[in-house]
């Protein structure tokens, strides 16, 4: 793995975390004062700033590093969480993304926006937090001064209360950044006293002094004074301390950096040596480092050689003390090698039950959309090809031995099986995409000067990510067109007797194989006046046509119809409710409004859950064999004569239990004949159009249920009306999905045109 | 013998750093996503130093810190915490809770590895 795919994986989190954070923000605004939803939206803006400072995206890492500050008042509850604070969050939020998609995209952002939220959220920030600074980096440490002079006391840590423990501040950029050091290096008397707590925190004495070493020519002593008899003695305590004089050029920031971990856990005191810049004369002779190699990160054993021997020569009795010091840490370290040894058999079957907890906890993996993909494809053709089995089959042997029928039949099930659990694999919450929703919602409002909140229901409803991908646009449109021409300005509503802020709900739920996704606005709802107006005037309906307040809200996704008097910049851009309309079905999806005056409006979309498998009819028209999603048909029955009634020219009823229902012709409608079929001959396949109306289609004869894989027909061939897409058959013949809602919606006029139908291919 | 190094930090992004900069500096590197799982997993694996986050769900790093050395075999491994957490406040609660030394983010490689052969021998 390199640098690369790590970013890829920062930017997929990123996405993760966003969402995580809107949907936090969300919930505090619904009141939400779970402090880990507090946590859960700090949590992510911190991620998000951790991983870009690791990539040096600084605008992300400023920007979060601002938002998060805010967001720590927020958790230490400096900072209530009203509605105009998560107002401002949520537009960070929104900034937030804006930053990591032209991070990973280049491209920049509105500058302008990013800057007005950083002031708003420091005022806030600060607003409420009169000494902000503990969230100020970390002031330079005053760095010792060059000069010989007696460096300022840095108080020793006080030995007893931890709690009290005043911080000093330092750079902790350690080793890196030096001031101009004196170039002959100056003496520094070192007192080390470490407590027993520097021990159980893992920290080590003899690791230290050996970083110190590095630092120039050190020498030891070690004040053994406080060791006890062997049997009074505790393995834990600590017992030693050491002088050390240390001459170096570094800084006495830089010495004190190396016991950065250890400061709070120890008496230790730095201080140059009164004569060092005088006098040559050292009171301690300076042990003779080879730096070369204690610059190269050597082991410990080298580490411990090099110490010793080069010591051996000058101060014996003080590193010997010191490696008394190292052994008797050693022999605490043997005595818990013993516990351990003692506790092997308990930590391997330990190890037995975390590897089960770990495997309990992993219940997710993540895999390549790409092999998802493929082994959907894969499995569309293993049911193609068991189809094709089944009917050589039944084809060659019509007597068909029962074994392997049955195996057949087994093999069935179990394809049927797989592909359900494939397609489980592709499914998805449609979560996402209503959270981009209420980003769309607040900007639009924004604009518009409107008050809205977005209210979603059913957010974990799961829909194949296929459909997912491709609702997200038309649902978009739809919610710009909710935002701008749905709800009412506040002033109108509240002339209306309104709540001032108005209500988009956004749901989704499973019904009959099928998800519905449903968008309520509480605005006017649809002004139907207008709305017959401007198709009047649009040529859409002839001035006289009688229409019913259904067919005049439904005006709305005809071609070219616009309501807005005035372009907007929201919703005017080009694209009308016709193309989400034909989005949606492109989709095998249903769309339909309704909507009360003064009340709001409520567009219903039914989709497919989808776009690789369907149940279907399969079905003979004129000759040709075509397949009838099942989610359609209501029921099938065999007209008798006295059912069918003609009126007008060419239009006949069916009645079925006393209600009269439109016969529709699928073989005249998709000119596969001239003339209409014999009603009495055929079945009728009673179908529930978008509108909720029945229709009932004429089909000749019905060959059985399948289901079938969807092959795309815009993506193999070309669009063709009526048709929604086609499939293999077992027979390896392609055979074509009908779409009902277009072969209805053509029956209302006439038969589609000739050039585009499917007449005109054969 | 390859030293081994226990992580747990709740970022994919910063585990996989942690991985490849670890295991390109030789060492080897087990990995919990949180402080739960990271008390899991130190049960056998017998790490030379722990390095934790200490913002992450369900335990953060310093509730893990404080496991571990209630953890009789483990009390004494040093940790490093590896967080943005620059401020004093923070700092001191991971120390008083057990942690060996720190690791400022952003993440740097050779920051992270020269902490760790500070607390290791």
């Amino acid at each position: 793995m390199d640098m690369n795919e790590i970013k890829e994986i920062f930017f997929q989190e990123c996405e993760e975390q966003l969402a995580e954070l809107e949907s936090g923000l969300l919930k505090l605004n619904d009141g939400d004062r779970d402090p880990e939803t507090v946590n859960a939206v700090f949590r992510a803006v911190h991620s998000i700033k951790g991983g870009a400072g690791a990539f040096g995206l600084d605008d992300l890492v400023s920007f979060a590093h601002v938002f998060e500050t805010t967001l720590d008042c927020v958790r230490s509850n400096k900072l209530e969480p009203t509605q105009d604070v998560l107002k401002v969050m949520l537009k960070s939020a929104d900034v937030l993304a804006d930053l990591v998609s032209a991070s990973r995209d280049g491209g920049g952002i509105d500058e302008s926006r990013s800057r007005a939220l950083v002031k708003e959220l420091e005022a806030l920030a600060h607003g409420e937090m009169p000494s902000a600074s503990a969230h100020e980096a970390p002031k330079p440490a005053p760095k010792a001064a060059p000069a010989p002079a007696p460096v300022a006391k840095a108080e020793p840590p006080k030995p007893t209360d931890e709690s009290g423990f005043q911080p000093i501040p330092f750079t902790f950029d350690g080793f890196g950044d030096d001031e101009e050091p004196a170039l002959e290096g100056s003496v520094y008397e070192i007192t080390f006293k470490p407590r027993r707590e520097l021990y159980s925190k893992g920290n080590e004495a003899a690791l230290l002094l050996r970083d110190l070493s590095r630092l120039g020519d050190m020498s030891i002593n070690c004040d053994m004074d406080a060791l006890p008899a062997l049997d009074k003695m505790d393995p834990e305590a600590s017992y030693f301390g050491w002088k050390i004089s240390l001459k170096t050029v570094k800084s006495e920031d830089d010495i004190r950096t190396v016991f950065e971990f250890a400061e709070w856990d120890c008496d230790l005191d730095v201080k140059l040596a009164e004569e060092a810049a005088s006098d040559e004369e050292l009171p301690m002779i300076p042990v003779p480092f080879d730096l070369g190699i204690l610059d190269e990160p050597s082991t410990s054993e080298e580490e411990e050689k090099a110490v010793q021997s080069s010591a051996d020569e000058t101060v014996a009795a003080a590193v010997s003390a010191a490696e008394t010091a190292t052994s008797v840490a050693k022999a605490a370290g043997r005595a818990s090698e013993k516990k351990e040894s003692a506790a092997a058999a308990a930590a391997a079957a330990a190890q037995n039950n975390a590897a089960a907890a770990a495997a309990a906890a992993g219940q997710t993996i993540r895999v390549d959309l790409d092999r998802v993909d493929r082994l959907i494809n894969l499995v569309g053709e293993l049911v193609i090809n068991q189809a094709m089995l089944s009917q050589s089959v039944v084809e060659n042997d019509a007597t068909g031995t029962s074994a392997v029928n049955m195996g057949l039949e087994e093999l069935q099930q179990l394809t049927r099986e797989i592909q359900d659990s494939v397609m489980a694999i592709r499914a998805q919450p449609v979560k996402p995409v209503f959270q981009r929703m209420s980003r769309i919602v607040r900007e639009v409002a924004d604009m518009v000067g409107k008050q809205i909140r977005l209210v979603t229901e059913g957010e974990n409803t799961e829909v194949d990510k296929t459909v997912i991908d491709k609702i997200a646009e038309p649902l978009t449109h739809m919610i710009r067109n909710a935002v701008d021409h749905g709800i009412e300005s506040p002033e109108k509503r509240e002339a209306a007797g309104k709540d001032p802020e108005g209500t988009i709900k956004l749901s989704a739920k499973h019904r009959s194989g099928r998800i519905l996704i449903e968008l309520t606005d509480d605005g006017g709802g649809i002004n139907r006046e207008r709305v017959r107006q401007k198709a009047i005037d649009n040529d859409i309906i002839a001035a006289d046509a009688n229409l019913s307040d259904d067919e005049i809200d439904n005006l709305i996704f005809m071609a070219g119809f616009s309501t807005a008097d005035k372009i907007s910049d929201i919703s005017g851009r080009g694209v009308g409710m016709d193309v989400v309309k034909r989005s949606i079905q492109a989709l095998g999806g249903r769309i339909s409004i309704s909507s009360r005056p003064g009340l709001g409006s409520t567009f219903t979309m039914s989709l497919p859950l989808t776009l690789a498998v369907l149940d279907g009819m399969v079905v003979t028209v004129a000759g040709q064999t075509l397949v009838v999603p099942l989610t359609a048909i209501v029921e099938t029955l065999q007209p008798e004569a006295s059912a069918i009634h003609s009126f007008g020219a060419s239009q006949r009823l069916i009645s079925i239990r006393n209600s009269f229902c439109p016969l529709v012709d699928v073989g005249r409608v998709l000119n596969y004949r001239a003339t209409q079929a014999n009603p009495v001959e055929g079945v009728a396949l009673l179908v529930e159009s978008e509108g909720g109306g029945q229709r009932a289609l004429m089909v000749d004869a019905i060959q059985g249920q399948r289901q079938v894989v969807i092959k795309s027909l815009e993506a193999n061939y070309t669009h063709v009306p009526g048709i929604a897409a086609a499939t293999i058959l077992g027979d390896g013949r392609v055979a074509l999905i009908l779409d009902v809602d277009a072969v209805v919606a053509a029956s209302r006029g006439q038969s589609m045109k000739p050039e585009m139908s499917l007449a005109a291919t054969g | 013998m390859k030293k081994k190094v226990l992580t747990v930090d709740d970022s994919r992004t910063i585990r996989n750093m942690l991985l490849v900069t670890l295991n390109n500096a030789g060492f080897e590197t087990i990995q919990a996503e949180d402080g739960v799982e990271g008390l899991e997993v130190l049960e056998g694996c017998n790490p030379d130093v722990i390095v934790t986050d200490i913002n992450m769900p369900r335990l953060d790093g310093f509730g893990f810190i404080e496991g571990v050395r209630r953890n009789e075999k483990y009390r004494a491994v040093p940790i490093l915490v590896l967080t943005t957490e620059s401020d004093a406040e923070k700092k001191n609660r991971a120390r008083q809770a057990g942690a060996t030394g720190w690791i400022v983010k952003p993440f740097d490689p050779a920051k992270l590895i020269d902490a760790i052969e500070r607390v290791t021998a």
